[in-house]
């Protein structure tokens, strides 16, 4: 039972990952209807914000104390960071220490902007073009960002840790009598996620922005035809969907230290969680997100990978092809969408 | 000429020149000088020239003449490489089982995920060929490479060691052969500051090369590619006529799995040594633009694209800041710096951001490829000249 929960458990911080990339992909096939294989790449900047972040935080100045003495007996050099002197010493410490959390009010705009930037500039260019060409200019766009990062930060993962209060081990088991011990982060990261899942549904459900979004999806053409200038509404969405993979990255880095081909890795998965959920549908992608991330996490207990080997690693794509061949228009795909 | 027209009589002419005279055409500066760099007549590059256009050739057939978008095509080279080196383990060092074999394997591979892929069409066709090809590569890697069954040797690669079984072996013939002729001897020429390397492995590779464009071009231009055509263009109203296309388009897509199965395979016999990143999906990718970078749907351009992309991969990767220094140093320094600053960020290790920055390029403003770009130039002259002679006479 505890093994049972744990592995549920596990697969939900990747599960939220999943579900967050796939929800910002579906936003924009179904506003847009354009394939975008550089969303893995604007998940891979989100999480670089974070870590420009913390380096600009941890800029410091140098000064020389000649009352203490380094391991080679020179003065030792202390470093302040700006923000120490800027707010005093406990306040700038906590600063750097939530470096994380407050990257995400650094990455949203950020993220906005650079998705606004990409669809004015290229991606709006290719409505009209084959769904061949669209796949391979974000191909090439993705491969361009993912070298521009690693130019910049080097190839290395860069670890970025998460707040002190934030980082350790909770037991969750506590009030049902088991043992569960699961770390506090990967907890955040899940309520983080459900809590941008929320926000971006409740905003598509309850805003009039929303609706006209919403009519957008369902037929272009008419909510043109009423006077709407729809165009300018997807382009925001668009800048939407990138912020949202951009926080999912930003929230991700003290899980796994990022890397600049982080955009690659997920890339192709979170295109079969949606595929899985239903291409267009947004419930889809969130519930084919979590399904496949907790599925993962059980193929990679020592039980499954001692029965089939490696069956962690094949396991999501196993399960896509499965359904597109059983069920094509995946889990809450609506009919007629996409299907041929 | 070997019933083709006069057009393509001439396509083919000028690519078996081009391939039998690579050695003097890639290699047009002497050996001593500052541009050498820039030679590409040596054999390793040039075996992956015409390995690397077979490859392109067999997925242009598939992409080119039907529009369906594979990504995942690496997955058939990687198990092309594969089963050649297993030949190499079970049998001897000859290349023609392990070339058959590596065909025979990547078409029935093929035959069963086109089976299963081509039941969809659009981008879900893509996905699924990618999906299909990261499991591929994540079995290669992980799955059959643990101790009770190794199929694949996991990261180190396969390789055919001392005490592997070789049936037929041949002793003292220890590196991959045709019937006693080994791919790695290359005879030297050298004419006064030229040194040329004519080497077997390319040779071979490029006459295999020179028969698998032959074969396209019948393709092209037989009934089966002119069906092939009709899908790409209208495939509802081919439906719509009461055709089933799909036994077509899955012909197409064995066809081309077998290239690459065969490229695969002469990979494997220039350099006995088949890994799991072969089949990585950003190799899928590369061979997507070498396709489209020389035009998508013609004879000649996967093979110009193919050419282009890996001699660049090899020059640009190969250029560092120093040799950017030597160019440069006639300029004033601050001039000198600041190129170097700038090349820099494209040339060495950045080259794949020089890659990145010529698909997009390519598919933005030349969709039809080079090729597309040679013939509107073309046009364009004419067209003056044409508007010129059009404008004689009305004065």
């Amino acid at each position: 039972m505890d093994a049972l929960l744990l592995q549920i458990l596990n697969g939900l911080d990747k599960g939220s990952a999943y579900a967050l990339i796939a929800l910002g992909l579906t936003l924009i096939f179904g506003t847009l209807g354009v394939v975008n294989f550089a969303h893995g790449a604007l998940f891979m900047i989100g999480a670089f914000c974070s870590v420009t972040l913390n380096k600009i935080l941890n800029l410091s100045t140098v000064t020389l104390d000649a009352t203490q003495k380094d391991f080679l007996g020179n003065p030792l050099k202390v470093k302040t960071p700006y923000v120490e002197s800027w707010f005093g010493e406990a306040a700038g410490q906590s600063i750097i220490d939530w470096s994380v959390p407050l990257a995400i009010i650094f990455a949203i705009p950020v993220m906005l902007a650079i998705g606004v930037i990409m669809e004015r500039g290229l991606i709006k260019h290719f409505y009209k073009r084959p769904h061949a060409d669209q796949i391979l200019v974000t191909f090439g766009l993705a491969i361009v960002l993912q070298e521009v990062v690693k130019a910049f930060f080097g190839a290395n993962p860069i670890q970025t840790p998460a707040p002190d209060a934030l980082d350790g081990v909770m037991d969750l088991g506590g009030a049902i009598g088991l043992q569960l011990s699961y770390p506090v982060w990967r907890i955040t990261y899940f309520f983080f996620a459900m809590a941008v899942i929320g926000g971006v549904f409740a905003f598509l459900r309850f805003t009039t922005f929303g609706m006209v979004v919403r009519a957008g999806m369902a037929d272009r053409e008419t909510v043109g035809l009423l006077g709407i200038n729809i165009d300018k509404k997807f382009t925001i969405m668009f800048g939407i969907a990138a912020a949202v993979a951009g926080l999912a990255g930003v929230m991700y880095t003290p899980i796994n230290p990022p890397n600049y081909h982080w955009g690659m890795d997920f890339l192709v998965l979170s295109f079969v969680v949606v595929v899985v959920g239903g291409m267009g549908s947004l419930p889809g992608a969130v519930l084919a997100g979590f399904l496949l991330g907790i599925l993962e996490s059980f193929a990679s207990t020592t039980w499954a990978t001692t029965t089939i080997p490696g069956i962690n690693q094949i396991i999501i794509y196993l399960v896509a092809i499965i359904i597109l061949l059983v069920r094509p228009r995946g889990l809450m795909g609506r009919a007629g969408v996409m299907e041929e | 000429m070997l019933n083709l027209n006069q057009r393509d009589t001439g396509t083919f002419l000028f690519v078996i020149i081009i391939t039998v005279l690579a050695p003097f055409v890639m290699n047009p500066f002497p050996t001593e000088s500052a541009m050498a760099q820039f030679n590409a007549g040596y054999p390793d590059l040039m075996q992956r020239f015409v390995i690397f256009g077979i490859f392109a050739i067999g997925f242009n057939i598939l992409f080119g003449l039907t529009g369906y978008l594979s990504f995942g095509h690496a997955a058939f080279l990687g198990v092309g490489s594969y089963a050649a080196v297993w030949m190499f383990k079970l049998l001897s060092y000859n290349i023609i089982p392990a070339l058959v074999l590596s065909v025979i394997i990547a078409g029935i591979f093929s035959l069963f995920i086109g089976f299963l892929c081509l039941r969809r069409s659009g981008i879900y066709f893509s996905i699924l060929t990618l999906a299909f090809a990261q499991m591929s590569f994540a079995i290669a890697y992980s799955v059959l490479s643990n101790p009770k069954f190794n199929l694949t040797n996991g990261e180190t690669g396969l390789q055919v060691y001392a005490d592997d079984i070789q049936l037929f072996k041949v002793e003292n013939l220890t590196t991959p052969h045709l019937f006693g002729v080994k791919m790695n001897s290359t005879y030297e020429l050298t004419l006064g500051a030229w040194d040329f390397q004519f080497n077997v492995g390319y040779y071979v590779s490029a006459v295999v090369m020179i028969l698998m464009f032959y074969v396209s071009i019948r393709i092209f231009r037989s009934p089966f590619g002119l069906m092939l055509r009709a899908v790409k263009t209208n495939q509802t109203r081919l439906n719509y006529t009461g055709l089933n296309t799909r036994p077509y388009t899955l012909a197409a897509f064995v066809i081309s799995g077998m290239y690459a199965g065969l490229a695969g395979g002469l990979l494997a016999s220039m350099d006995p040594l088949a890994g799991a990143e072969r089949m990585q999906w950003t190799a899928s990718g590369e061979v997507v633009l070498m396709t489209i970078l020389g035009g998508a749907g013609t004879l000649l351009g996967p093979v110009l694209g193919a050419g282009f992309i890996k001699y660049f991969e090899n020059i640009l990767s190969k250029i560092n800041d120093n040799v950017l220094h030597a160019w440069f140093q006639y300029l004033p320094e601050w001039l000198e710096n600041s190129l170097v600053w700038v090349l820099h960020w494209f040339t060495g290790k950045g080259w794949h951001l020089t890659l990145g920055l010529l698909f997009m390029i390519i598919v933005i403003f030349l969709p039809g490829g080079l090729l597309d770009g040679a013939n509107r130039i073309r046009e364009a002259i004419r067209g003056r000249k044409a508007k010129k002679n059009a404008k004689t006479p009305a004065e």
